[in-house]
């Protein structure tokens, strides 16, 4: 249908119920899927649901691969993910989700059903305060009293979650209010008080750092996240060139800028390129942008950056000076930010440092000792890079296959790589690629998990059996918890305290019991072949590569100790 | 260097708003010596005096956190200028007849008044700035204090 006559016909002031209300709006906000899971709180939303052909539901299994979803579909299109939940145990299987897509700054609406109004604080069955629960983790919430407060409610959850510092906002929805009819009218502006973003930045403080990029003789760039939510990739590319700084991503902001260029250190911090950190240590201009200075990024912050003047742009206020000391503070829209500094930026006295930054890059690469006998995690990532044209959608969990992942698959474009960065989410990788899959059906997406991850959300399978999405499922198993068992020989000594995952299902036939193929690789040649079958099977397949157990991440800097301590164990 | 804040928060009058702004402090382990909230002078909207103590960063990380908080309207350090600050106590203190004469002159001294008056106790009402008011419960303690309760502090900047 014509998307300008469904528009007029959602439009229609009927009176119509809370449920109906919501479909409407999310229909009208341009979701193409929600994510979501029934129960009896949201029944009314369900039954709306039912027979609706404009309105687009993905049933996972578990509420937490729905949120995941969502995610993943957020992080990948710069749009809002939607998912939908129950009253209490599935409003509180989210909380996971709520609180990774907060520290990542990932758009969100989490639509909760709850209680009926006139139950609520009596303990009731499957009720649980989940905006209580989840304030400290939403960037706003909402409990709808009243039928009449809930399009505005919704279209205001929009605005909120996908400007400014974007975040999760939670719609909490007891039952009858969602049952409740009203007249709909869906308000055509927002305008709310207390929430105007800084999106144009201060042209004086542009001015400044301009200034005192002419003046650095060794500039770097640290680009987070930020770059790639505000779609600023091709703005930093040009800062970067015209004021002749080398840039260094962090796991977020991987894929902001290019991998090939000459001006790209790889990544920052615990796990980060030998150059990214030694060029940290040893900048006197860093400029922050849309990055909010991890503690994996700064590692010692009284050690970090110790010859630098810094400066910051971001658009929120709060993460200026919340960590290092800022002496050029740019708050604004980072894709704004840099158009504007475009406009007059000069070369800084830099071509001694780029040179310098490049010895190091040929010195010390990211490098593993490859074997011909075991299987190596990195040689796996960089096999799936190759065979997919590091053109690939890439999901990760935490850990080492994730760290292995931002190491040795190179992103060359914005929002094909989706990970849990801030909270270091176990399950997010699998479900999260469903997600972008939904909304990229076309392209290639791999998500790469560990053993450990993997169980945390392979219930999964069963979706991309179901609506054949094509997801291609890379386990690294090690039949360890990798980054457990690393930390504990590396900081405690080899007292190695539960880590041995023996016991996982055998995960070619977990695949198999959900009618997704498996395939099974234990050497090189095996794991060619297998990840091009899966590549060439249409639909969803897993393929399980038998990885060597011992392998660690390097570099790597102990917690508590500076980024130019690094350890680089098998890298040199 | 650490020192005692009064900042003003205005808010949004909606559930949950108090919770919002405790827990904020809370979780991101900033102190909250007192808080009061009331009405201000536009319906709708409340406003909170908050004292907090922490070094000028602190201070403005918390203003930059409170402003992210979406009913949060305007957040104002009072104490960076000129302000009238006041906080309320009511002391019962255990008083019969025979003390009352002296218990009434220490009142009248500090300007507090008598509120209630039973055959063995005295409620003492005082208004004034924090140290006013510990300085009168110290006077009190002689006589037994029997319950004490105080208000927070609320403030304003002078002038216009």
């Amino acid at each position: 249908m014509d998307s300008e006559e469904l528009r007029t016909r959602l439009l229609k002031p009927d009176v119509i119920s809370g449920s109906e209300i919501l479909l409407r709006s999310l229909l009208l906000e341009g979701v193409e899927c929600v994510f979501g899971y029934p129960g009896g709180a949201v029944l009314y939303i369900y039954d709306a649901m039912h027979g609706n052909p404009d309105f687009k539901h993905l049933l996972t299994r578990h509420e937490q691969g729905a949120i995941h979803a969502a995610d993943g579909y957020a992080r990948s299109t710069g749009k809002v993910g939607v998912c939908i939940a129950t009253s209490g145990p599935g409003a509180t299987n989210l909380v996971t989700g709520i609180a990774t897509a907060y520290m990542d700054s990932v758009p969100l609406v989490v639509i909760t059903g709850n209680v009926a109004t006139t139950f609520i604080g009596t303990d009731a069955f499957q009720e649980a305060d989940i905006t209580g629960i989840t304030m400290p983790i939403t960037k706003h919430s909402y409990l709808v009293r009243d039928v009449k407060d809930l399009s505005k409610t919704i279209r205001e959850a929009f605005h909120i979650a996908n400007t400014g510092r974007k975040g999760p906002v939670l719609i909490d929805i007891p039952k009858d209010v969602s049952s409740h009819l009203t007249e709909f009218q869906y308000p055509e502006e927002v305008n709310i008080r207390g929430y105007n973003p800084t999106v144009m930045p201060n042209k004086g403080q542009v001015n400044k750092l301009l200034q005192a990029i002419e003046e650095a003789e060794r500039p770097v760039i640290l680009a987070g996240g930020g770059v790639v939510y505000a779609g600023a990739h091709e703005e930093l590319l040009e800062f970067a060139q015209k004021t002749r700084i080398p840039v260094t991503t962090t796991l977020l902001g991987l894929g902001g800028f290019p991998s090939g260029n000459e001006l790209w250190m790889g990544m920052p911090g615990m796990h980060g390129t030998w150059t990214a950190n030694t060029a940290l240590q040893n900048c006197d201009l860093l400029i922050g942008i849309g990055a909010r200075f991890d503690d994996r990024v700064t590692m010692k912050v009284s050690a970090f950056a110790p010859k630098a003047k810094i400066a910051h742009i971001d658009v929120d206020p709060a993460e200026i000076g919340k960590t290092v000391p800022t002496a050029i503070p740019c708050v604004g829209d980072v894709k704004m930010v840099l158009e504007l500094a475009n406009q007059k930026a000069k070369p800084a006295k830099s071509e001694a440092w780029i040179q310098q930054v490049n010895e190091w890059k040929a010195e010390h690469p990211l490098s593993y000792k490859d074997s011909e006998e075991e299987l190596k995690p990195q040689w796996v990532v960089e096999m799936i890079h190759r065979q997919t044209n590091g053109d690939a959608f890439v999901t990760t969990d935490v850990g080492q296959h994730q760290m292995w992942a931002a190491q040795y698959y190179r992103f060359n474009h914005p929002r094909r790589w989706i990970s849990s960065g801030g909270l270091g989410t176990m399950g997010f990788g699998f479900p999260s690629a469903i997600g972008v899959q939904v909304a990229n059906p076309d392209a290639t997406v791999v998500s790469i998990n560990g053993d450990g991850g993997m169980q945390m959300c392979s219930q999964e399978l069963a979706i991309c059996a179901i609506h054949n999405i094509p997801v291609k499922i890379a386990v690294l198993n090690n039949q360890v918890l990798g980054m457990v068992r690393q930390w504990q020989e590396i900081i405690h000594g080899q007292r190695f305290s539960h880590i041995d995952l023996a016991g996982s299902p055998d995960f070619v036939k977990l695949a198999e019991a959900y009618g997704v193929k498996g395939l099974r690789a234990s050497n090189k040649e095996e794991a060619d072949a297998a990840w091009q079958e899966a590549m060439n099977t249409p639909g969803p397949v897993l393929v399980e590569f038998v990885v060597r157990r011992d392998e660690n991440v390097y570099p790597m800097v102990q917690a508590g100790t500076s980024i130019s301590e690094m350890i680089m164990g098998d890298a040199e | 260097m650490t020192k005692k804040h009064t900042i003003a928060v205005l808010v949004n009058d909606q559930p949950g708003v108090l919770q919002r702004v405790s827990g904020l402090f809370g979780r991101r382990g900033f102190n909250i010596e007192s808080i009061t909230v009331g009405t201000s002078e536009e319906p709708g909207l409340s406003r909170m005096i908050i004292v907090t103590t922490g070094d000028d960063g602190t201070l403005e990380q918390i203003q930059k956190q409170l402003y992210k908080l979406i009913d949060v309207i305007k957040v104002i350090d009072l104490s960076a200028n000129p302000m009238i600050s006041r906080e309320l106590a009511l002391i019962k203190v255990g008083a019969e007849p025979s003390a009352r004469p002296e218990l009434f002159a220490v009142v009248d001294t500090f300007r507090a008044s008598v509120v209630d008056i039973s055959p063995s106790t005295v409620i003492v009402q005082v208004v004034g700035d924090t140290e006013k008011i510990d300085a009168m419960v110290e006077l009190m303690k002689p006589y037994g204090i029997l319950q004490l309760t105080r208000t927070g502090v609320t403030a304003m900047t002078r002038g216009a």
